[in-house]
């Protein structure tokens, strides 16, 4: 960053521009020591090193999921990734680095140079950090708190403590364990009583780009009667040479509040993308996960709502495209934990070029949840007959006043579809990529309008040469 | 009439779709200005004349060729086709779930049409032809063909030929399903393009014959063409059906 674009921005509080911060990595594997150190190096309470340490142990001795794609799980080689590497490292990448195949991508999307260096970690962008800025000031006016996770441990730590891992414990599986154990960056956002937060979109997510580990964590709470629209991730791919990125998120909707928390992924294809996200909804509170994945080798995410007070409402919306040598087992989970609570379940996939996709769902409904209601579609679109598509749904009903809908379909691109499309002048690539952005449309239309358009020119681009 | 007026030719086309025969010996020529009309019984082959014309890649063409402004189309692919000027009208046009008609129309212009669209002008001829066709604006951000009625989707074909301009429009039944205004209405739109383009209009009644004129009527039977009048043709068959034509020469002499 120049002197006087640090000038524009004041003092600026994530650190990784600091020069004193610059390149500490740690050797590859995970020990004790690993996490003792990491822990240290971010001069954090002894509470949080404290329960580091113990998802670390937790993490150690807790099997492999046997469910899901366990044989490619069971290919990670823990002993192979670096847990911590300071974020001002990734400034230190070169551009050049970057596979043609991804800069490519850049280009036809529609992505400026100075931007795709941005978010190719290279170059400090003055504009979005100013524009960054000064959205902040705007939130700090009205009392939210917006920081980097690292951040808000140390500005908040009594906030952080009383909330940190209650929605998702380290016990939870064996990644959140991980997680826990080595996270590092992550947002931490509270938003005040009554307080409505559009989050900026492009220029969060930019800035967050370049500070987000590959164990990043999460953790937002909105208030009672407040609202967040939280906006994540990128369509450009994401390339990282490390090939395991486990985050946890987790979301507080106190009464009345409400969250929208909306994601795109698109990993590069070495990746293993094991999230865990989950949300609670208090009483008349809603808690929603938009949730796009793309790319990567094997993505397991099942955004989870725990409806926890009378009359709390769920939604999940969630596409998933698997293209050659990818499998994306994806979902949604939901609990109704309390009467009159209510939950929306769309998944939609599509496979292709031998891809696989699952839709893993559960639905837990306990016995003391009466009147509950919740709708469950699952499509799925299969692009050619290597591809794979398939559905795990569990339903774990305790209250028979439950009014439950499930339905479920697969399907092929037609060849009527596409003879009319060709008809019309489209090449058949192109008929295949308006097939595939219509059949994500009920998702791409909850997205903020520069999203969509990136996504549906990203799917294009998926379809060209793809046809045989 | 000169050679440069020829839009489509038609030579002695045999086509089958998984070994079973469907068109054998199919012959027609259509100049630019003129309307032709094909009857025929349910399963006479019409529809399949109309696709393997358009380029469907499951119909085989066994014996024959189709030429299009005089060159030979057989290796061109389906879009190919369209972008060259050649237009089908399906009898049941294909659904789209998800791609909104006014995003659909436009994309599709563009590729006929080869050239980067100006937003205003082409809102400005979309506005004009919906006007036209009477059609609801509000129809451009369903999706296309989703939850039509027949009529609907008929009167969608025919906004896309409008906004498409053909040189050879193929219609394959645009008439059935529509009610006495929306035949009249559709009807309008044929007419406004078939004197720029050579027309084949497929057809089982003669009332879509009281709004637009054709110079020819041909009737199908077996895959092949058997008989070609004028328009008195499609009357005698509206009152006495198909059965005299089975044995002409005897009816005829
Ligand atoms: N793709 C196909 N596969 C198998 N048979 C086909 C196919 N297309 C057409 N046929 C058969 O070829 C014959 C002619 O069909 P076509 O649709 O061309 O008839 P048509 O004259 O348009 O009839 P209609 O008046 O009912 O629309 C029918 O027997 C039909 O079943
Ligand atoms: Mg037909």
């Amino acid at each position: 960053m120049s002197d006087e674009a640090r000038e524009a921005v004041g003092d600026y509080k994530f650190g990784f521009h600091d020069p004193e911060n610059a390149t500490i990595r740690f050797d590859k594997g995970l020990s004790e020591q690993v996490v003792r150190d990491i822990s240290e190096l971010k001069n954090e309470p002894e509470w949080m090193t404290d329960l580091r340490v113990k998802a670390y142990h937790h993490f150690i001795q807790r099997e492999m999921p046997d469910w899901g794609n366990c044989s490619e799980l069971n290919n990670i080689d823990f002993d192979n990734v670096t847990y911590f590497l300071r974020s001002s490292d990734a400034t230190e990448n070169d551009w050049d680095d970057v596979p043609d195949d991804i800069k490519n991508t850049f280009d036809r999307l529609g992505i400026p140079e100075a931007e795709q260096k941005w978010l190719g970690g290279v170059t400090a962008q003055y504009e979005s950090e100013a524009v960054y800025h000064s959205i902040r000031e705007d939130l700090e006016d009205q009392g939210v708190l917006f920081l980097d996770m690292d951040s808000g441990l140390r500005e908040h730590p009594e906030l952080v403590k009383k909330f940190f891992g209650t929605v998702i414990p380290y016990g939870d599986n064996k990644f959140s364990a991980l997680n826990t154990a080595v996270w590092s960056g992550g947002s931490f956002i509270y938003v005040p009583k009554g307080v409505h937060v559009e989050m900026p979109v492009q220029a969060y997510f930019r800035i967050n780009a370049k500070n987000m580990g590959q164990f990043e964590r999460t953790l937002i709470i909105a208030d009672e009667g407040s609202s967040l629209h939280y906006v994540e991730g990128c369509t450009a791919p994401t390339y990282s040479t490390d090939s395991l990125h486990s985050a946890v998120v987790e979301l507080i909707a106190m009464k009345g509040a409400k969250i929208r928390y909306s994601t795109i992924q698109n990993w590069s294809a070495n990746v293993y993308n094991l999230v865990t996200k989950r949300g609670v909804a208090h009483e008349n509170a809603t808690v929603e996960w938009v949730d796009g994945n793309i790319g990567s080798k094997l993505t397991m995410k099942y955004p989870s709502v725990v409806l926890k007070g009378e009359g709390a409402h769920a939604e999940v919306i969630s596409v998933a495209y698997a293209g050659a040598g990818q499998h994306q087992d994806a979902g949604a989970k939901v609990h109704h934990l309390a009467p009159n609570t209510t939950s929306s379940i769309l998944s939609k996939s599509i496979s292709k070029n031998g891809g696989r996709s699952s839709y893993r769902g559960m639905l837990q409904v306990t016995p003391k949840a009466h009147g509950c209601r919740s709708k469950v579609v699952c499509d799925a679109l299969m692009l050619d007959s290597d591809s794979r598509s398939d559905t795990y749904p569990t339903m774990e009903v305790g209250n028979s006043t439950a009014d439950l809908e499930h339905e479920a379909s697969v399907s092929k691109v037609s060849g009527d579809q596409l003879f009319y499309l060709m008809s019309r002048g489209f090449s058949e690539e192109e008929a295949m990529g308006l097939i595939v952005n219509g059949f994500f449309e009920p998702f791409t239309r909850e997205l903020p309008m520069e999203y969509a358009v990136e996504l549906n020119k990203l799917l294009e681009l998926e379809m060209e040469g793809s046809i045989g | 009439m000169s050679v440069t007026d020829e839009v489509l030719r038609v030579e002695n086309l045999h086509v089958s779709v998984d070994d079973t025969p469907i068109l054998n010996g199919m012959n027609l020529t259509i100049n630019r200005g003129e309307i032709h009309v094909v009857m025929g019984r349910n399963g006479a082959g019409k529809s399949t004349l109309a696709s393997v014309v358009m380029g469907h890649p499951d119909y085989e063409i066994t014996s024959g060729s189709i030429f299009y402004m005089g060159t030979n189309i057989d290796e061109m692919t389906v879009f190919e086709r369209a972008r060259a000027g050649m237009f089908l009208s399906f009898q049941y046009p294909a659904v789209i779930p998800g791609v909104q008609v006014g995003t659909f129309l436009k994309k599709s212009v563009q590729s006929v049409h080869d050239e980067p669209l100006k937003g205003r002008a082409f809102r400005k001829e979309l506005n004009a032809a919906m006007a036209t066709l009477e059609m609801q604006k509000s129809v451009l951000s369903r999706y296309v063909n989703d939850g039509f009625s027949g009529g609907e989707k008929k009167r969608l074909e025919i906004l896309q030929m409008l906004l498409l301009k053909p040189t050879l429009a193929l219609l394959d039944e645009t008439d059935s399903g529509l009610d006495i205004d929306a035949l009249r209405i559709v009807a309008k739109g044929i007419n406004s393009v078939a004197p720029q383009a050579g027309c084949l209009i497929i057809t089982h009644y003669q009332r879509l014959l009281d709004h637009v004129q054709p110079h020819y009527v041909h009737v199908m039977i077996d895959g092949t063409i058997v008989r070609t009048g004028g328009p008195e043709l499609a009357l005698k068959l509206e009152e006495q059906g198909y059965d005299w034509l089975e044995e002409p020469q005897e009816v005829e002499a």
